[in-house]
């Protein structure tokens, strides 16, 4: 192959050395790095903070952490895993980097705009710092539930503020990334030969689009409140609480597809590589996500069947909740079918996103327990919840990004990493992961309400395993981490195409030059045809 | 500037002269036309919240309409409805290169903003100084329903005003580059774009007018 210089050589534009050609840089390929290292940052803080909240459970009473302390560590670990990890974490990182390389061009469509959204982020993040030197961070927990988010002395109007700077940062993402697919798709690249992951992120851009506005406003709101004691939410003047738990969950569930879709959309991607056999049912998962987007605007009220809003509504909502669970599980049978008469290759990202699919599968059939109104009471509010978004969240969009690391990291960084030390973490994870959240669900069953620093004394078996659990969970994470880095001292010596993949990155050199193409992309009929791929430098130096 | 020319990339397949107008072009109007959909959904989550408390209060709503001056809303309504005018007459101007019509154009919907920020100014103080606003005393012990009409009139038209002072700044931004011959004819996007603002905000108003100043 010919020798091109790597968009590390080239800057953008090319009058900036240094860090200042990262910070002002207008290459989607850097602001999506800038986005991994920021992200990467508040994934271990919150992580860290998780584990802090499970040391504090793992024995009966008071021990690590006070309960004014553990409400306002809860509410930070979840405002920062939600606004600053996973919502962005795979359209902000990935999403900027492979987007335009799928649809065979060299730039998203407004790049400063690209760049703003990445400041707008970072502004967020260090809005969330500055909270917590005055007056304590927020102790509601990540919803902002009037009428306490009101009441309390915290710093609330801060921590919102952050929320509310975050939501701008995504929406301008979203708006960047439909225009990119419309305008500058390859003309020779029709709809449906679109990848499944650039795919995803359109839908899932649609949804930050037309939901963000919604959380925007209640945000605002929420401050109005605070500042000019409006009372549109103070029962004792006429407002309802209630309606502001309709509009907050009007954005706040459709954006749990928003941190979903982006990892189903990686699935996707993986899947077929590692089986060497084109993906089943591509119209069938395009669809699906586009479903999931409009169907999953319209479940919010299953939030709040305990909020006694009418029987009517509650009905309406556990409905439409089972409906939103038929293109998800679409999604699942077509990743089993795409691995049924493989070629299968284990690799560490195929690994990571069959330990995906499975725990996504658990954590959706957990989340129609919720949706059914009748057993939803029982659990309501307990750490069958918490099992639940966790199973669907971290076992979830958190495995997809453990995957979509492990698999464009050859191709973003040029090099490649251990695969004994990947495979380790990964099984420490998701082995952590099992013993951490299993035991949650059994606890939720026996009535141990979530947002406590304590319970009574017959859950502490299960909350002692489970704290053993995060223990293996986060030395998985650490170990995944180090062996990834690690790999960043080796010589920059990746192939163009390691895994034996057939979109578009892969015709490119690792890593990408700075207009991502030295010749006119080639757009293939099919996006998955593998009739030409037949051996792969991975499979001969793994020997799989 | 959110959609200035120098913003664009386009692929290397596309970079040939003649085509790189026309698809700029296209492009900014779409991203344009997405953020005002965001921009009404902002603006309809407040609305849901009128609606829910109409229904609930309506008798205190149509109190509280009949204290707010329908004169004030009426010409606010006359004075916005014009500068869009202006609005659509400078582009017009601009696409036939006509940048004296285009400047007075910008000039005359920037000095309509300007009334209608007065007003404004004029009416929250005449209701302020009658002890009308949020957390007064007469709003929390009144009826709760005129609580909630005028909380949601301060939000409401709090809200639209700043989008007013955001427009006016991206029109005089308009200005300047019409007037140092940035804007043009061949490269008028921006102007375009500022001017769908313009008239969203216009649009938003011709709802907000009618909810509180006629549901009498």
């Amino acid at each position: 192959m010919e020798v091109v210089k790597s968009f590390f050589e080239t800057p953008e534009p090319a009058r900036f050395t240094g860090i200042w050609s990262w910070l002002f840089t207008l290459d989607h390929k850097r602001i999506g790095l800038m986005y991994l290292y920021a992200i990467m940052f508040w994934f271990l803080v919150a992580v860290l903070l998780g584990g802090i909240l499970r040391l504090e459970l793992m024995f009966p009473g008071e021990t690590v952490l006070s309960a004014d302390l553990y409400n306002s560590a809860f509410t930070l670990h979840g405002v920062i895993m939600i606004f600053l990890f996973i919502i962005p974490a795979l359209p902000a990182v990935f999403g900027n980097f492979f987007l335009p390389i799928h649809i065979g061009t060299d730039d998203v469509y407004f790049p400063k705009l690209n760049l703003l959204s990445w400041y707008l982020y970072m502004a967020g993040g260090v809005v969330a710092i500055f909270s917590l030197f005055s007056d304590g961070f927020a102790d509601t927990g990540w919803t902002f539930y009037v009428p306490f988010s009101i009441s309390t002395n915290t710093n609330v109007s801060t921590a919102v503020f952050a929320a509310f700077i975050l939501g701008f940062s995504s929406m301008l993402t979203g708006l960047n990334f439909i225009t990119t697919v419309h305008k500058m798709r390859d003309k020779a690249m029709g709809w449906l030969q679109i990848p499944l992951f650039t795919w995803s992120l359109y839908a899932t851009a649609w949804v930050q689009l037309l939901a963000t506005p919604v959380v925007t406003i209640t945000l605002v709101l929420v401050m109005m409140e605070r500042f000019f004691n409006v009372g549109l939410f103070d029962p004792a003047r006429g407002g309802d609480p209630i309606l502001y738990q309709h509009l907050f969950w009007m954005y706040s569930h459709p954006a749990v597809y928003i941190m979903i879709l982006p990892g189903m959309g990686v699935i996707s991607e993986i899947i077929p590589v590692f089986a060497r056999k084109s993906i089943f049912g591509y119209k069938a998962i395009v669809a699906s996500s586009l479903a999931i987007a409009i169907a999953g605007s319209l479940v919010w009220a299953h939030h709040m069947y305990t909020s006694g809003m009418s029987d009517t509504a509650v009905f309406v909502f556990s409905l439409l909740t089972f409906v939103v669970a038929i293109p998800s599980a679409i999604k699942v049978f077509s990743w089993v079918a795409t691995l049924y008469k493989g070629a299968i290759q284990m690799t560490p990202p195929l690994f990571l996103s069959l330990c995906f699919i499975y725990l996504f599968s658990v954590g959706g059939l957990t989340g129609l327990v919720l949706g059914a109104a009748g057993a939803n009471i029982h659990v309501h509010d307990t750490h069958f919840v918490v099992a639940h978004f966790h199973f669907t969240m971290f076992g979830g969009t958190g495995f997809a990004f453990f995957a979509a690391l492990h698999y464009w990291w050859p191709k973003m960084f040029g090099r490649m990493y251990d695969f004994t030390k990947a495979y380790i973490a990964a099984i420490l994870v998701t082995g952590g992961f099992m013993f951490h959240y299993v035991p949650m669900f059994i606890l939720g069953l026996q009535g141990m309400p979530r947002r406590y620093y304590d319970y009574l004394p017959q859950y502490a078996g299960g909350n002692f395993f489970a704290g053993f659990g995060a223990l293996f969970m986060i030395l998985g994470i650490g170990l995944m981490m180090a062996n990834l880095f690690a790999s960043l001292r080796k010589k920059r010596d990746m192939e163009s195409n390691p895994w034996g993949g057939v979109t578009l990155e892969w015709t490119i050199p690792s890593p990408p030059p700075l207009h991502n193409f030295v010749q006119k992309p080639k757009i293939m009929v099919y996006p998955y045809d593998f009739s030409g791929i037949v051996d792969t430098p991975a499979n001969k130096s793994e020997g799989a | 500037m959110i959609l200035a020319g120098s913003w664009i990339h386009l692929p290397t397949s596309q970079r040939e002269p003649e085509l790189t107008v026309q698809t700029d072009q296209t492009g900014k109007k779409l991203g344009m036309w997405l953020f005002l959909y965001t921009e009404i959904i902002l603006f309809g989550a407040l609305f849901v919240l009128y609606a829910v408390y109409f229904a609930r209060y309506t008798q205190d709503f149509i109190a509280g309409a009949k204290e707010l001056d329908r004169v004030f809303g009426v010409i606010n309504t006359i004075i916005l409805l014009v500068s869009s005018f202006f609005v659509a007459a400078s582009i017009t101007a601009v696409r036939k290169d006509h940048k004296k019509i285009a400047l007075a154009g910008l000039g005359g919907a920037l000095g309509c903003g300007g009334i209608f920020l007065v007003n404004k100014y004029f009416e929250w103080g005449h209701k302020i100084a009658l002890g009308i606003y949020p957390g007064a005393e007469k709003l929390v012990d009144g009826p709760a329903g005129q609580n909630l009409f005028f909380g949601l009139y301060y939000v409401i038209t709090g809200l639209h005003g700043l989008h007013i002072v955001i427009g006016m700044t991206l029109l005089s931004v308009s200005l300047v580059l019409v007037q140092k011959q940035k804007i043009t004819s061949k490269n008028d996007a921006l102007l375009d774009n500022c001017g769908l603002y313009w008239h969203l905000v216009d649009l938003v108003w011709i709802f907000i007018f009618p909810l509180f100043y006629l549901v009498v």
